[in-house]
């Protein structure tokens, strides 16, 4: 048995505190001490390494479309919408969605900019393209 | 007579996190604390471990889940059998046959809870996907990210993709069976109404009605029963991911690990190949497993398809009952490719039989592209 128990075992967990950030407006990820690596989702243990210690660093937001996709629907069912792969600038890769253009004005390889939004009442990371 | 596991596995360490109450975390982040001293006392790194074994109530995929999540990057085994609070005993078992027969080297058996102080509203997405709470129309969504990206990154196009779904449409005129046998060419495909671009209506599977079963006994019993044995020759499996947001790389599949391994077991090359069944949920999935099984270059799979390859008539026939495109998809079709397979090695496939068939290539897909199961099925002449 590991003798000590490691600090981020400790209190709520990660994922708890990712949607406590966001709620304050912060864009945060993980960045471990031991690899020097970033991973996003929140998880107890680096993705890379398996290591538990790791801090959290505000995302700088900045990130590139890896894959993109539009979502089409009956028109009494709302608008057509934007599901993209966006890689963050920090390394990690999370799904979200492109706003603020038509979906398929959406190209993989576009710069975009995070921020916070709401999306059906929860507080998620979008992003809009980069300099809007 | 010795079973033959016994004493063939051991255990070697163990980890545990506190009992009692571990408020505001997730089943999932302290299943992660047990499993970091539980390798910790085994003295191994996480990326030693082969083999997964846990189930949860709350993780369905339980077994794609972990090794994404925990980033266990070499896992060959993956076990999610849910048969109530025995699930571990059971699992045990599970690893001491995989582990005697050398399908994984080490094999982790893990399990967390937050059954006593789990919240009822924990907040969205709360050990849960990260995906999900964008709404992508599943699983549609996850393999148009894949065909996004390899149009992009090869030049594959919507006519190529198309060629999938006619190629799947003729080989389904040839089975009676089959559900969808209307004619069908590239020009309606590319005309079908739009799901989610890049696919239309054609590039997505059926979703009809249907059942399977096998029976599969050991081959020395084989020739016991009346009908002609067909013998799994090899077997691979591998996982990238469980939601599409972590699969490393959306142009290549688990298939590219999967398939040397079973060609490896069965002592084959794709040369060796007369038929090849494989789980065709959308369009993109044919070519990117026809990169990865290595009948093409990686990028090529869209111009492969398109020369005819794989319809009737060509060098390398693919869903040659008409596939999950055209010919039968209830929600899961994993048993139906090899229903396939087993037809046509015994060669009683009628009209769309390939002659001479020996040796048949599957491959069964399960999730976002996110785990892939090579089998390679030969006749008796093949052992
Ligand atoms: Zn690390």
């Amino acid at each position: 048995m590991a003798s000590q128990r490691a600090a981020t075992f400790e209190g709520p967990g990660p994922d708890a505190v990712y949607y406590e950030n966001l709620k304050q407006g912060k864009f945060r990820i993980q960045h471990c001490n031991a690899c020097g690596k970033n991973f996003f989702y929140p998880r107890p243990l680096c993705v890379h390494c398996g290591s538990p210690d790791w801090a959290w660093i505000d995302a700088s937001g900045a990130g590139t479309v890896y894959s993109t996709s539009v979502v089409r629907q009956r028109p009494e069912d709302g608008p057509d919408y934007n599901i993209a792969l966006i890689d963050l600038a920090e390394g990690p890769r999370m799904m979200s969605r492109v706003v603020d253009i038509p979906a398929t004005e959406v190209k993989i390889g576009m710069k975009v900019q995070a921020h916070i939004g709401e999306l059906e009442k929860q507080t998620l990371v979008l992003f809009r393209p980069a300099g809007r | 007579m010795a079973h033959p596991l016994r004493g063939a596995v051991a255990v070697v360490g163990f980890g545990l996190t506190p009992f009692g109450e571990l408020p505001g975390r997730t089943h999932l982040e302290i299943m992660g604390e047990a499993i970091h001293n539980a390798l910790a006392d085994a003295g191994i790194d996480k990326n030693q471990v082969d083999g997964i074994f846990g189930s949860n109530f709350n993780d369905p995929l339980g077994a794609i889940l972990y090794p994404e999540y925990f980033g266990l990057k070499n896992i060959k085994v993956m076990d999610s059998t849910n048969i109530g609070g025995s699930s571990f005993n059971n699992a045990m078992q599970d690893a001491a046959a995989a582990l005697h027969l050398g399908l994984c080297d080490v094999a982790l058996i893990a399990y967390g809870s937050n059954t006593r102080t789990a919240t009822r509203r924990a907040g969205p997405g709360f050990g849960r996907s990260f995906d999900a709470p964008y709404r992508p129309r599943q699983p549609i969504n996850s393999y148009a990210l894949a065909a996004s990206r390899h149009m992009h990154q090869y030049g594959t196009t919507k006519e190529q993709l198309a060629h999938v779904a006619v190629s799947a449409r003729q080989w389904a005129q040839k089975n009676p069976r089959a559900f969808m046998r209307e004619p069908l060419t590239v020009e309606e495909c590319l005309k079908a109404r739009m799901v989610v671009d890049p696919f239309g209506v054609r590039d997505c599977c059926l979703v009809t009605d249907g059942g399977a079963a096998m029976v599969v006994v050991r081959a020395d019993r084989a020739k016991d029963f009346a009908k002609k044995p067909v013998y799994l020759l090899g077997v691979g499996a591998a996982t990238t991911h469980n939601d599409i947001s972590q699969m490393p790389d959306l142009t290549v599949t688990a298939v590219a690990q999967a398939a040397p391994r079973a060609y490896a077991m069965a002592g084959i090359t794709v040369k060796d190949v007369d038929v090849i069944e494989v789980y065709d949920a959308f369009t993109i999935n044919t070519i990117l497993f026809l990169e990865d099984f290595g009948f093409c270059k990686k990028g090529e799979g869209g111009p492969f398809v398109a020369a005819g390859n794989i319809a009737p008539g060509g060098a390398h026939p693919l869903n040659t009952n008409g596939g999950g495109l055209s010919c039968v998809h209830p929600g899961m079709y994993g048993m139906f490719l090899m229903v396939e397979a087993v037809e046509q090695l015994r060669g009683a496939a009628g009209e769309r039989q390939i002659e001479g068939a020996e040796i048949a290539l599957c491959n069964g897909n399960g999730g976002y592209l996110s785990s892939q199961i090579t089998l390679v099925f030969g006749t008796e002449a093949t052992l």
